[in-house]
C-alpha cells in the first residue's frame, strides 16, 4: 500500500497561468471549495511572458470597433476552421474581462483621456489590444494572483499531477507529486479543470518555458478525452536566433504593431511579396500606404508586417530559403530607422533589455534579427463554448490546452483575453457541476498503487539511458520533420521515430533521491511530450491541405471543398492505440455568416 | 566556438553539502543557467535548480554566482574571464531544499498579509479615467518578477533571520507603494507598513536596489517615499495630536 496525502475538494484546478487562475477565481467565487494545483511556483507559469497585449473591443482608439468585428478578425485569422461560439463568446466578453482586471489592480497603458490604451497587432482591423508596454502577461498574471490570494483559494505549489482518476466514466481527482519532497498526494474532486497551457517543449526551438509538456492534453487523452486540431501549431515569425542559447525567445508582435518593419539582405521590405489573396483587399499593397495606417486607418489598408503570424513565419523561411537571410539565419527586424529611440525605450522596454543583456544589440540603433519559433498550440482538448467541458464528465479545460477557439490559426492578443474569458467559463461550469453532485468521490486504491508504480518505476532502472538524451532526440524529430512546412514522406518517418522514443522511454532510467529530482520530473513530463507529439504528427499527416499554422509542401493551399468544414479528431482507442478521424465543424448561424459576406 | 568552463556549483540539502567542481563545454553567448542545464544532461541529472522562462520574465533562477545575486538566465558567462572559476551558490537567506533551489515560501505567506487592492467606484460612462503620467510610478513597482534578490539580500533579514516576523522585506515595500499610490485604491495600508511590515527596520543602504533586475529604484521610489508617509503619519506632532483630539 502506498503512503499519500489525501486532499478533498468541490474543484480542482490543474494549472495556475491566466486561465488557471481565472477559473479558481470564478469557482471559488460560486462557493466551490477549490484547488489551485501548479508545477511551479505560483506566477511563474507562461502567461508572465506575454508581451504584446490583450485583445478587447473596448473602442478605446478606434470607436468603429465592436465585438462583431473582433470576431470576424479572430475568425477570419484562424481559417475559419474556429468554433463560432467559441469565438463569438470571446469575442463579446473579453472587454468585460479587461475591464474586471484593472478593477482588480491592472494598470494598463492610457489614452489622452485616462482610458485603457489599445495599441495595434497583426490581423486586428482596430489598434485593440490593451498592454502594458511590453510586458501585459506579467500584468495579467500579478492582477489574477493578488487577487486570488484573498479568496480562499488552497495552493498547491511545484506539486504535478501525474494522472487524473476516473470513477466510472467520470473524471473524480489527481495523483500528482511534491517538486519539493517527491512525497505523494491523491486529490478527489468533483469535477476537474486543465489549464495546463501548450506543448513548446516537444520542440526543439520554441518560445515557450520548461513547463510545456502538453501534460493537460495528455491527461485528458489518457482519460479519454477527444482532442481537435492538434496539426494547428503557430510558429511565431519572430523569435530570437542569435546567440545559440537565446534561439526561439519571443521578440513581441508589439515591435512590428508600433512601427518596426521586416527586411531582407538586400534591405528590402518583402513581406509586400508575399500578400495572400485571402487578405488581398484588407492589406496595403505600397510603402506609402502601409506607413500611412499607423496614423489613419480609415484611408489606408494594413501595412503587410502586421499579416496574420502564420503568414508572416512562413514568408520569412521562404526569404531565408532564397538565400536572403541574416547573417544568423533569420531577417531583419527593424525599428531603430523607423522610429525615436525615447519611443522604442518607453513602448518595448523588455526587448530593449533583453536584445541588450543577451545579445549585445541595441534595438534603438540596430536591427534584430529574428526567425519563426514554435509559440502556440491552436489544437487542444474538445470542449463545449459555453461551459468548457470536455467530453469526459467532471473534466474541464481552459486556455492553450483547449483547442477550438482559435481554428488554425492565433492571432497575437487573442490569448490572454481567451485565458479570462473561457477560464472563467470553466470555473463556473465546474462549480455548477460539483454542486449537481450527490456524493464526494472516493479515491480507487489500485488505479493509485498503478499509477504511483508506473511514476516510481524510472528508480528501478538505474543505469539504463537518461531522459534528457530521449527529450532532446523527439525536440529535433518534432523541429525537422513536423515543423514549419510538413510533407507526408517526413510526417511518416517522425511517427516512426515517436515510436522508437516511447519504447526508450518506457525503460528510461533515474537515479538519485525523489527529491526535486529534475531527471525523474523529466522521466515522468516525457510520457505527455510523446503523447502530444504524435497527436500532433498524426494529425497533421491527416489533413492533406494547407490551413493556417498547418503547412503541407505535398498539399500546397487550403482545400475548402474537403477539409474547410472538418476538425481532426485524436482519442485513445479500445486497445490502447491512438485513433485519427474526422468530424463536421459546428454550423454557424445565418446571422453571423452574414459578417462574413462583404 | 566553445571553451571550457570551470562550475563550482553547490550541492547538498538542508543537512549537509559541499561544493562540487565541473568542466563544461561552452558555447559563444550561453549564460550560466545553460551551463547548469548542461550538467544536468550531462553528468548529474540530478542537480536541483529552479527554472521556467529562461528570459529573464519569470524571477525563478535566482541564485549567488561568485557571490553576487542573479537571475541564472541573464547571466552572460563571457562576464567572467575564460578558465575563471565561477561558483554558483543557492540565495543565502532562504532555507535550503536542495541544490541550487530554496524554501521562499517566506514571501508568499507575506504576500498574503497585505490587504487587497480596494478601488472607488467608476465613473458615470463606467470607465476608471487615469493618467499615464500618475499610473507611471505605479507600473514601475509592477514589472517586478518576484525573483526574491532584493528579499534575499536585505541584511535586516540575511543576517537576522530573527527578524522574518517583523519585517516584510523590500518586495512588499514595492507592493505597498504600489497599492499607496495607485489612483483607484482607497485602503489605508500605512499602519501595516509601520507596524506589520517594518518598514522602520530599513537603514535605506539599497542593497535592493543594487540587485534588481528589472531596475525598478526599490529604495528611492518605494522605501522612502513609504517611510515619509508614515512619518508624516505617525511622528509628525501636529498630526498626531489633531488624531488625538479629532480621532483621526
Amino acid at each position: 500500500m502506498v503512503e499519500y496525502e489525501r486532499h478533498d475538494y468541490d474543484v480542482i484546478v490543474i494549472g495556475a497561468g491566466g486561465a488557471g487562475l481565472r477559473a479558481a477565481i470564478e469557482a471559488s467565487a460560486r462557493g466551490a471549495r477549490t484547488a489551485l494545483i501548479c508545477k511551479s511556483l505560483l506566477g511563474k507559469a507562461h502567461t508572465v511572458m506575454a508581451e504584446g497585449g490583450i485583445a478587447a473591443a473596448l473602442g478605446n482608439v478606434w470607436p468603429q470597433d465592436n465585438w462583431q468585428v473582433h470576431f470576424r478578425d479572430t475568425m477570419r485569422g484562424g481559417k475559419m476552421l474556429n468554433n463560432w461560439r467559441m469565438a463569438q463568446l470571446h469575442a463579446q466578453e473579453a472587454p468585460d474581462r479587461v475591464n474586471e482586471l484593472e478593477e482588480w489592480g491592472a494598470l494598463f497603458d492610457r489614452t489622452n483621456d485616462g482610458r485603457i490604451l489599445q495599441r495595434d497587432f497583426g490581423g486586428h482591423r482596430y489598434a485593440r489590444l490593451a498592454h502594458v508596454g511590453d510586458r501585459t502577461g506579467l500584468e495579467l498574471i500579478r492582477t489574477l494572483q493578488q487577487h486570488a490570494v484573498h479568496n480562499g483559494i488552497d495552493v498547491f505549489m511545484e506539486c504535478t499531477v501525474s494522472r487524473l482518476l476516473k470513477d466510472g466514466d467520470r473524471v473524480s481527482g489527481a495523483v500528482a507529486y511534491w517538486r519539493e519532497s517527491g512525497n505523494l498526494l491523491v486529490f478527489n474532486a468533483k469535477s476537474t479543470v486543465l489549464a495546463t497551457g501548450g506543448t513548446g517543449k516537444a520542440f526543439a526551438v520554441t518560445s515557450n518555458s520548461w513547463e510545456y509538456t502538453g501534460d493537460g492534453h495528455a491527461l485528458a487523452y489518457w482519460a479519454g478525452a477527444e482532442l481537435i486540431d492538434m496539426e494547428c501549431v503557430q510558429f511565431h515569425p519572430t523569435g530570437m536566433v542569435w546567440p545559440p542559447s537565446v534561439r526561439g525567445i519571443l521578440v513581441t508582435e508589439g515591435v512590428r504593431g508600433d512601427g518596426g518593419t521586416l527586411r531582407n539582405s538586400d534591405g528590402e521590405r518583402f513581406m509586400f511579396n508575399y500578400i495572400p489573396e485571402f487578405f488581398a483587399a484588407e492589406t496595403a499593397d505600397s510603402i506609402e500606404e502601409a506607413d500611412a495606417w499607423y496614423e489613419d486607418k480609415v484611408n489606408n489598408r494594413r501595412t503587410p508586417d502586421l499579416l496574420p503570424r502564420d503568414e508572416v513565419a512562413r514568408a520569412i523561411n521562404s526569404e531565408v530559403k532564397a538565400g536572403r537571410g541574416s547573417p544568423h539565419g533569420g531577417v531583419f527586424l527593424d525599428i531603430a530607422t523607423r522610429r525615436s529611440t525615447e519611443y522604442i525605450r518607453r513602448r518595448l522596454p523588455s526587448m530593449y533589455h533583453q536584445f541588450k543583456q543577451l545579445a549585445d544589440v541595441d534595438i534603438t540603433s540596430q536591427a534584430m534579427e529574428v526567425g519563426p519559433t514554435m509559440h502556440y498550440i491552436m489544437g487542444g482538448i474538445r470542449v463545449d463554448a459555453d461551459t468548457a467541458a470536455t467530453t469526459v464528465p467532471g473534466l474541464y479545460a481552459a486556455g492553450e490546452c483547449a483547442g477550438g477557439m482559435h481554428g488554425a490559426n492565433r492571432l497575437g492578443g487573442n490569448s490572454l483575453s481567451d485565458l479570462v474569458v473561457f477560464g472563467r467559463r470553466a470555473g463556473l461550469g465546474a462549480a455548477e457541476d460539483a454542486a449537481a453532485q450527490a456524493s464526494a468521490p472516493e479515491a480507487d486504491d489500485a488505479q493509485v498503487e498503478e499509477i504511483v508504480a508506473a511514476m516510481r518505476a524510472p528508480f528501478e532502472r538505474d543505469g539504463a539511458e537518461g531522459p534528457y538524451d530521449i527529450q532532446r532526440d523527439l525536440q529535433d524529430t518534432m523541429h525537422n520533420l513536423v515543423g514549419i512546412i510538413r510533407t507526408e514522406s517526413e510526417l511518416i518517418e517522425a511517427q516512426e521515430r515517436i515510436e522508437g522514443y516511447k519504447g526508450r522511454a518506457a525503460s528510461v532510467g533515474v537515479y538519485g533521491h525523489q527529491q526535486y529530482n529534475p531527471g525523474w520530473h523529466l522521466a515522468i513530463d516525457l510520457q505527455a511530450l510523446l503523447t502530444v507529439s504524435e497527436a500532433t504528427a498524426r494529425a497533421a499527416n491527416v489533413r492533406q491541405e494547407s490551413r493556417g499554422g498547418h503547412t503541407r509542401d505535398d498539399y500546397p493551399g487550403p482545400n475548402d471543398a474537403e477539409w474547410g468544414n472538418k476538425n481532426v479528431v485524436i482519442r485513445q482507442g479500445a486497445d490502447g492505440e491512438m485513433e485519427v478521424t474526422t468530424s463536421p465543424l459546428p454550423e454557424m448561424p445565418a446571422d453571423l455568416q452574414e459578417l462574413f459576406e462583404e | 566556438m566553445s571553451e571550457t568552463a570551470n562550475m563550482r556549483v553547490f550541492r547538498g540539502d538542508g543537512e549537509s553539502g559541499d561544493w562540487q567542481d565541473y568542466s563544461v563545454e561552452v558555447e559563444e553567448g550561453q549564460v550560466v543557467l545553460d551551463v547548469i542545464h548542461r550538467i544536468q544532461a550531462t553528468e548529474a541529472p540530478d542537480l536541483a535548480v529552479r527554472w521556467n522562462c529562461k528570459a529573464g520574465k519569470c524571477g525563478s533562477c535566482s541564485a549567488e554566482i561568485n557571490g553576487e545575486p542573479r537571475l541564472m538566465c541573464m547571466t552572460r558567462m563571457n562576464l567572467y574571464e575564460p578558465g575563471e572559476q565561477i561558483t554558483v551558490a543557492p540565495m543565502k537567506t532562504w532555507p535550503l531544499i536542495r541544490d541550487l533551489v530554496t524554501d521562499v515560501s517566506f514571501n508568499y505567506e507575506v504576500a498574503k498579509t497585505i490587504p487587497a487592492f480596494k478601488p472607488r467606484p467608476r465613473e458615470a460612462d463606467g470607465t476608471y479615467r487615469m493618467m499615464q503620467e500618475d499610473i507611471e510610478r505605479g507600473q514601475e513597482f509592477r514589472k517586478c518578477i518576484e525573483c526574491f534578490l532584493c528579499q534575499n539580500v536585505c541584511h535586516v533579514i540575511r543576517d537576522h533571520p530573527e527578524n522574518k516576523p517583523e519585517f516584510a522585506g523590500p518586495r512588499f515595500f514595492v507592493r505597498l507603494a504600489e497599492l499607496e499610490m495607485h489612483p483607484l485604491d482607497t485602503e489605508d495600508r500605512l499602519e501595516l507598513a509601520r507596524q506589520d511590515a517594518g518598514v522602520g527596520y530599513c537603514n535605506i543602504t539599497k542593497c535592493c536596489t543594487e540587485v534588481c533586475p528589472e531596475e525598478i529604484h526599490i529604495t528611492d521610489n518605494a522605501i522612502i517615499p513609504l517611510k515619509e508617509r508614515v512619518a508624516d503619519r505617525y511622528f509628525d506632532p501636529i498630526r498626531w495630536l489633531g488624531s488625538k483630539l479629532f480621532g483621526r
